[in-house]
């Protein structure tokens, strides 16, 4: 079974790979060593959490507001642990949870799920090791290439991270209206936040919170049980 | 940032991460069953993303027009449905063909 789950997280692995050496390139040009974005990638495993994070730590940010920013952003994991919580099979339980949870991630879920059929810990374990080795050395990839590599070339491969989370949103909210009202809506408040002077106090990680708040929220009431149309 | 500051935003950046994942997978046994929670949390992702993708895009490169242009090509791409990978580089590519451009003038 561990066969079978490496070989599934090849592909993810691959993915992981360009993107985190984009955040190698992001942390490194904020300001940050190349051991710290390698720390960063290898304890937290995820790219928007990680993202904001350092966007945190640039703005000397309050660890209040760390926390929180990381609890809604990453707030989608406890949704899939969930999932992944009814479907994992009876010796996939206890400490094989607490260990393996970590490498809970929204393309690792996706796979995982797909399978259509009970989950075993060892493949879920051989899941997890292609995208975690493809995610560290990108990061270390892209931190220290960031020094090397001209301007030109990181200042292209920043907006890969972007790319991916573009990715992302698109196909869903083409799918789905409701999708692309939140959507909708979360753009338009971070907008606002950005570019209206009155809020120029608030701090990005916690505009990003305000954003998917109130977003989230007014498309649960308006379209409950659309959201996975 | 000194490292000892930096490690004290590490371990609360990983473990809040780490609680999350891991908390629902060990604790809960049953499906939440309401539905407005249920939503609140799936479109929760996609609110994040895209509070994080605009405008902040527009200023990840440097120039806002290429910026621009490799925004358009991602959203396209998407739109198509073309892979995570093709379109994070292809709008990469773009920034890099169209700053190239942007240079000449």
């Amino acid at each position: 079974m561990i066969k079978e789950g490496i070989r599934d997280g090849i592909p993810i692995g691959l993915g992981y790979f360009s993107v985190s050496f984009s955040f190698g390139i992001l942390a490194v040009s904020g300001g940050f060593e190349w051991w710290e974005a390698l720390l960063i990638s290898m304890a937290n495993l995820t790219s928007a959490g990680q993202y904001a994070g350092i966007t945190v730590m640039a703005a000397a940010g309050g660890l209040v507001e760390m926390a929180v920013s990381q609890f809604v952003i990453n707030l989608r994991y406890a949704l899939m642990s969930l999932s992944l919580s009814q479907r994992a099979d009876k010796k996939f339980k206890g400490i094989y949870r607490l260990i393996l949870g970590f490498g809970i991630t929204d393309e690792i879920f996706a796979v995982a799920m797909n399978t259509g059929k009970e989950i075993k810990r060892s493949y879920f374990f051989g899941l997890i090791i292609v995208p975690y080795i493809g995610w560290a050395m990108g990061t270390l990839a892209g931190a220290v290439c960031g020094n090397i590599l001209s301007s030109v070339i990181c200042d292209a491969l920043g907006i890969a991270l972007y790319g991916m989370f573009i990715a992302i949103i698109v196909p869903a909210a083409k799918k789905n209206k409701a999708v692309l009202f939140v959507v909708a809506v979360s753009v338009a408040l971070s907008c606002m936040l950005y570019y209206i002077p009155v809020f120029d106090r608030i701090s990005s990680g916690f505009a990003i919170i305000i954003c998917a708040v109130i977003a989230s929220a007014l498309g649960a009431a308006l379209f409950p049980g659309r959201e996975a149309d | 940032m000194d490292s000892y500051e930096f490690m004290l935003y590490l371990g609360v950046m990983a473990g809040v991460t780490y609680l999350v994942r891991v908390i629902p997978f060990v604790l809960v046994k049953n499906k939440i069953e309401n539905k407005y929670i249920k939503s609140f949390l799936g479109y929760i992702p996609y609110a994040v993303l895209a509070a994080m993708t605009i405008p902040g895009v527009f200023y990840s490169t440097r120039y806002f027009l290429s910026a621009l242009c490799g925004f358009v090509t991602a959203v396209v791409l998407a739109y198509f449905g073309k892979s995570l990978i093709t379109v994070a580089l292809s709008a990469s590519v773009m920034v890099f063909l169209s700053g190239i451009v942007i240079d000449c003038f």
